[in-house]
């Protein structure tokens, strides 16, 4: 069945169709209608919708709800999720599953409530205190929305830590014909590890949800062990986009709706006869690095990573091309969303210096 | 027969001598027996009870500093028929954690918190907290707390007992044998208006802190009575019109 659906909509119903049953949240521009849709929708399903007092309260109760075993979420926008990040280093510190919608706005402070992707950095380099990582995916479209949010809460849910998926002002606010996937049966995995209380387990054995290591060799070793999950994360997960990449001289790299920009931008220079690509990351950690690898990207010559921020996801890029070839930053921020055409300009200002 | 109640683990206590937080757990293990401690979730916080986890044996989730209401909510929704309290400090339910006691309080959420306040924060080195009486000298108020500077106390029972979601406040203290048995009937009073879905519950429990009050345990139980009893007086702020006894 095909239906208009806002990207907003979309991550809630796509949440309540991946079987999570709790939402705990605090409003805020631009991601209103998450909330309101699950307002409604959870009692449906028998689940629990609850409004918190704060996005510290929020995130607290996801944590609860996360250790006593159940699926759970909830969404914010950048000065939310900055409260939030208290607790997501919790959740990451006592291995607790959970989804974070952040539908990043304009920033620092108050900033706006124009779309941007400036909370790259406080997304996938911690956020919060202490040597962690959350998964983040980043949808590009309504459609993706509902594979990328039940990809979040299985992976959540498979390593035990966060998963934040990163939308922006555009995608939460679009409307976009979707053809809503068939209703599945959700099998989340048993969680043995949640404080249920011991009345649910036949050894009577009892859990404590915790994240306090205070000798410094069992800090270390919990976090090793972190670490290896994540090494894991890294081999396993990353995922990407290729788009015309295999002969293309000029690579562009954008995540989310930025990407869709990018898209229209390589097939209009391809039309003048560049060569021209995109990549687009769809994790953003773990950084899907092997796409830039020179049997990846055989003939490229320039890379141009196009974002709404001042230059963050820059800095992964060339982390991956390791200085193999030039990368190139095109960006606007504070709200502003480039524009096709001066992300072209620079694609045919790049085509000038390779030729 | 007087014995040890099973749900206290082997452990010792790591508290100072004279604190009052090894009574509370004693009488904590034992009005949890007269419940079903296998449905029991407790939620700790941070300060000097951190540990309480390695002491009593039930289900732990350990919150960060202030938001045990918040993580009890949490728990609570998912799992309603289940016994959930937390066991926070006066720094951790007064100061960094007042909005989400306020709110979990005010929703009516049915949980009970167990509120030690000792006047003081212990774990950090025993600095002002919002309970610090006037006059009272720590090490951030070195001549005394000045209303005129710090402000005053914060009366806590006082001030949730007026919100429609509480069903139970009550004060209590731990410096006599009498008290102690008082403050165990209030425990199982809350615990048995959480079973009823009555609402939120909450006792404050004045207790001691010999080594940030600079006293003897034994001057500290006097210190109790003289100092917080006549500022915090004791007795049930708000019980329920019925259904609990």
């Amino acid at each position: 069945m095909k239906v208009l659906m806002k990207g907003n909509e979309a991550f809630a119903e796509a949440a309540v169709r991946a079987g999570c049953r709790y939402f705990f949240g605090y409003p805020i521009t631009p991601q209103s209608e998450v909330p309101h849709y699950l307002a409604q929708r959870l009692p449906e399903v028998g689940g629990v919708f609850l409004q918190a007092e704060s996005e510290v309260a929020a995130i607290n109760m996801v944590y609860g709800a996360a250790a006593a075993g159940a699926r759970v979420m909830t969404s914010s926008s950048g000065p939310g999720i900055s409260l939030m990040q208290e607790g997501i280093s919790y959740l990451a510190g006592a291995e607790l599953p959970a989804v974070i919608v952040n539908i990043m706005r304009g920033g620092p402070g108050l900033g706006n409530i124009a779309p941007t992707q400036a909370d790259y950095f406080q997304a996938v380099k911690g956020g919060g205190h202490g040597d962690y990582r959350v998964i983040v995916l980043a949808p590009a479209n309504v459609a993706e929305i509902f594979t990328l949010m039940e990809k979040a809460f299985d992976l959540a849910d498979k390593y035990r830590m966060p998963v934040m998926v990163l939308g922006d002002g555009i995608l939460g606010q679009v409307m976009e014909p979707v053809e809503l996937p068939p209703l599945k049966e959700i099998n989340p995995p048993p969680k043995p590890w949640a404080a249920t209380g011991k009345i649910e387990r036949d050894d009577k054995t009892r859990r404590i949800i915790n994240s306090l290591y205070i000798v410094p060799e069992e800090n270390e070793k919990h976090l090793e062990q972190q670490f290896a999950k994540y090494r894991q994360i890294e081999e396993s997960e990353p995922l990407h986009e290729n788009f015309l990449v295999e002969d293309a001289q000029i690579i562009l790299v954008s995540f989310g709706t930025m990407a869709r920009i990018a898209k229209s931008v390589v097939l209009k220079v391809r039309e003048r006869g560049i060569k021209a690509g995109l990549i687009r990351p769809i994790t953003l950690w773990p950084f899907p690095r092997k796409a830039f690898t020179a049997a990846n990207i055989p003939v490229a010559k320039k890379i141009l990573t196009v974002e709404m921020s001042g230059g963050q996801m820059v800095e992964d890029v060339r982390l991956a091309v390791n200085g193999r070839i030039d990368v190139e930053f095109f960006g606007r921020t504070g709200g502003m969303v480039p524009e096709s055409k001066e992300v072209l300009e620079k694609v045919l200002a790049l085509a000038r210096e390779v030729e | 027969m007087f014995k040890r109640p099973a749900l206290l683990t082997e452990k010792n206590f790591h508290y100072c001598p004279g604190c009052h937080h090894g009574i509370m757990h004693r009488l904590l293990a034992e009005v949890l027996e007269e419940f079903n401690p296998e449905e029991t979730i407790g939620v700790s916080s941070v300060g000097c009870s951190v540990f309480i986890y390695d002491y009593i044996d039930i289900d732990w989730v350990a919150a960060a500093h202030g938001r045990a209401p918040a993580v009890a909510t949490g728990v609570k929704r998912v799992k309603p028929d289940r016994l959930v309290f937390t066991y926070q400090g006066d720094g951790d339910l007064a100061a960094i954690g007042t909005g989400e006691i306020v709110h979990a309080a005010a929703r009516g959420e049915k949980i009970t918190a167990i509120f030690i306040n000792n006047a003081v924060y212990g774990m950090t080195g025993g600095q002002m907290a919002p309970t610090t009486l006037t006059g009272q000298k720590t090490t951030t108020t070195p001549e005394g707390r000045n209303p005129a500077h710090q402000g005053y106390p914060v009366k806590m029972v006082e001030m949730l007992s007026v919100l429609d979601g509480v069903a139970y406040a009550a004060r209590v203290a731990l410096n006599t044998p009498k008290r102690i048995l008082e403050a165990k009937k209030a425990l199982r009073k809350a615990f048995k208006v959480q079973r009823a879905n009555l609402g939120f519950s909450i006792i404050e429990v004045l207790s001691a802190c010999p080594t940030n009050w600079g006293v003897s345990p034994v001057e500290a139980l006097k210190w109790v009575d003289e100092k917080m009893i006549a500022y915090y007086p004791l007795g049930e702020y708000k019980t329920p019109q019925e259904g609990v006894e």
